[in-house]
């Protein structure tokens, strides 16, 4: 049963995220690019992830693919160019693939049994990150709060020089 | 006896599932999905019929007129008629269109507003889909609407389309924000995801007729209005429908539409409203409890459904009454106040929860409120203070 679900994932997986790197048409490739999103979001409700697969849909799809969409949406619409194949492109693409496989290979995790899943509690999440993990989290709320920061000057910039 | 009828659609699906007793697990559980799916489909659409003709029907009233009165007795059967109308409407698909996106775009949002429907507790054991994670699931999924309505501005490759789905997404990234947050305090208090556990949480009475809602403490009533204003705004109703203001950009993304897809879109708009509305009803106000503890005899499904109707008019009788606001102000309100205010509800909640629960708790609660609310008011306060007017020329 998990290993036919697998299959059948995976083949949507990979479909879409081939489609998104081949389509022509931009829009098309970032809506596809959503769908590979959702695969990897099943991916993790197989694995039990409840909680891991949500967030994905959550942030994937409803945030980065809304940005990506309104990105493609403010850049102009040239006529595409002739597409010549992009030889350094595809060595460094397959440079990470091999170097990723070697990792995964390299890792002891893959060797033992995953431990009993514990059902999803609110009060462990917090108890995690606000204990074990409160100076990573910090340090990303300093990132995202420098990245507003940012975000806002860079509007006001323009503001000013239109005045 | 009560109890009887209070779980008579529990049992329904137990005995339609009793000719399987000996099947494998996962044809159980297909089944039993496929049923819930069933329940939930056929109620709502009950739903979404009874609750146009009924809006169609107050709108007259509030506008002074008769509204549909001539297909059934009292215009009942409307939307039978208005359902074969839209069906037999040809088809038409703008011949520069994305035809593939265009043609995704009315299915994607239906799909995400009866996904949202899964989550929901309708009754004592009635939930169709008991997710730990369900509050989770329900804004996971919510935010996939986004997607579609670009999807549909875009596929439709009309200016008017693009600028109705470029507004409705504007507006609805600003309002998720108040939307989601509002939800915090109540997870927080309760302590878990589940859309069950919070109902569970609202159980029992003070004295047996003051219920344990959140809506009854100060947090709980200042996030139920954030919420329920964050949810007109995401359901695109009337006065923040600037993503389809018919006067302005004639339909919005919906503009391309037309016969049984622009339908599919007026039904997963409504759907849309169910849902957010029966969250509402799970979070604030109880969920299927009755509201004295006298009246628990009624079963828990009618009062959940009382609930949400009640909510539902609310909504017709606001579409009746208010005009259509303008988009900055739209933003504005949403950044410089339901914003803060969602996450002084926050704020407020631990004043509550660390105040004991009590009437102690109680006037924490109130007191933060009350604080930022003055505050933000005094802030926001833009009235121009003119200089009394002079005259030059004319005296």
């Amino acid at each position: 049963m998990n290993s036919t679900a697998f299959v059948i994932i995976a083949i949507l997986t990979l479909a879409a995220a081939i489609a998104a790197a081949s389509l022509s048409k931009l829009i098309h490739a970032a809506l596809s690019l959503a769908v590979a999103f959702v695969g990897i979001a099943a991916f993790y409700f197989l694995l039990g992830a409840e909680f891991v697969g949500l967030v994905q849909v959550f942030v994937y799809v409803g945030a980065v693919a809304v940005l990506i969409v309104f990105t493609i949406l403010l850049t102009r619409r040239d006529a595409i160019a002739p597409e010549r194949f992009n030889w350094p492109g595809v060595i460094v693409a397959l440079a990470v693939f091999a170097g990723l496989i070697w990792a995964i290979y390299k890792t002891p995790v893959l060797s033992t049994s995953a431990g009993p899943i514990e059902p999803l509690t609110v009060k462990r999440v917090g108890q995690v990150l606000m204990l074990d993990y409160v100076w990573p989290l910090q340090c990303v709320g300093l990132l995202l709060t420098a990245a507003l920061i940012g975000a806002v000057i860079l509007v006001m910039e323009e503001s000013d020089e239109e005045r | 006896m009560t109890d009887v009828i209070d779980q008579i659609f529990v049992r329904a699906k137990q005995h339609l599932f009793s000719p399987l007793a000996g099947a494998p697990d996962w044809l159980m559980q297909m089944v039993s999905a496929l049923i819930n799916i069933a329940a939930v489909l056929a109620v709502f659409l009950a739903l979404f019929a009874l609750i146009s003709v009924l809006e169609r029907k107050i709108l007259g009233r509030i506008q002074n007129r008769y509204g549909p009165n001539r297909v059934g007795p009292f215009g009942l059967f409307q939307p039978v008629a208005d359902g074969i109308k839209m069906l037999i409407k040809e088809d038409i698909v703008p011949a520069r269109a994305d035809k593939i996106v265009h043609f995704l775009a009315p299915i994607i949002i239906a799909a995400t507003a009866i996904l949202t429907l899964g989550v929901i507790p309708y009754g004592r054991n009635m939930t169709p889909f008991a997710i730990d994670g369900g509050i989770l699931f329900f804004f996971a999924i919510g935010s996939t609407t986004e997607l579609a309505v670009f999807m549909a501005g875009w596929g439709s490759n009309n200016k008017f389309s693009m600028l109705g789905a470029m507004r409705a997404i504007a507006q609805m990234i600003s309002y998720e924000l108040p939307l989601i947050i509002t939800v915090l305090p109540v997870v927080m208090v309760v302590g878990s995801l589940s859309p069950d556990a919070i109902v569970a949480a609202q159980d029992g009475y003070l004295f047996g007729i003051v219920p344990h809602w959140f809506v009854l403490t100060p947090w709980g009533a200042t996030a139920f209005i954030l919420f329920f204003v964050s949810g007109l705004v995401e359901s695109n109703r009337t006065p923040f429908d600037v993503p389809e203001g018919e006067s302005e950009i004639v339909a919005g993304h919906m503009t391309e539409y037309s016969g049984f897809k622009y339908a599919t879109f007026f039904m997963a708009e409504y759907f849309g409203m169910f849902a957010i509305n029966g969250l509402a009803v799970t979070l604030f106000l109880g969920g299927w409890h009755a509201p004295v503890a006298a009246l628990q005899f009624i079963p828990s499904y009618v009062w959940f459904f009382a609930k949400l109707g009640a909510l539902l008019l609310v909504y017709i009788w606001v579409r009746g009454t208010l005009p259509r606001t303008r988009v900055d102000q739209i933003m504005n309100f949403a950044w410089k106040f339901m914003l803060p205010m969602a996450f002084t509800c926050i704020l407020s909640a631990a004043g509550w929860h660390y105040g004991g629960r009590g009437v102690a708790g109680w006037l924490w609660s109130l007191a933060v409120i009350a604080v930022v609310y003055l505050v933000l008011s005094r802030l926001l306060d833009t009235r121009k203070r003119f200089a009394p007017r002079t005259y030059r020329f004319a005296e």
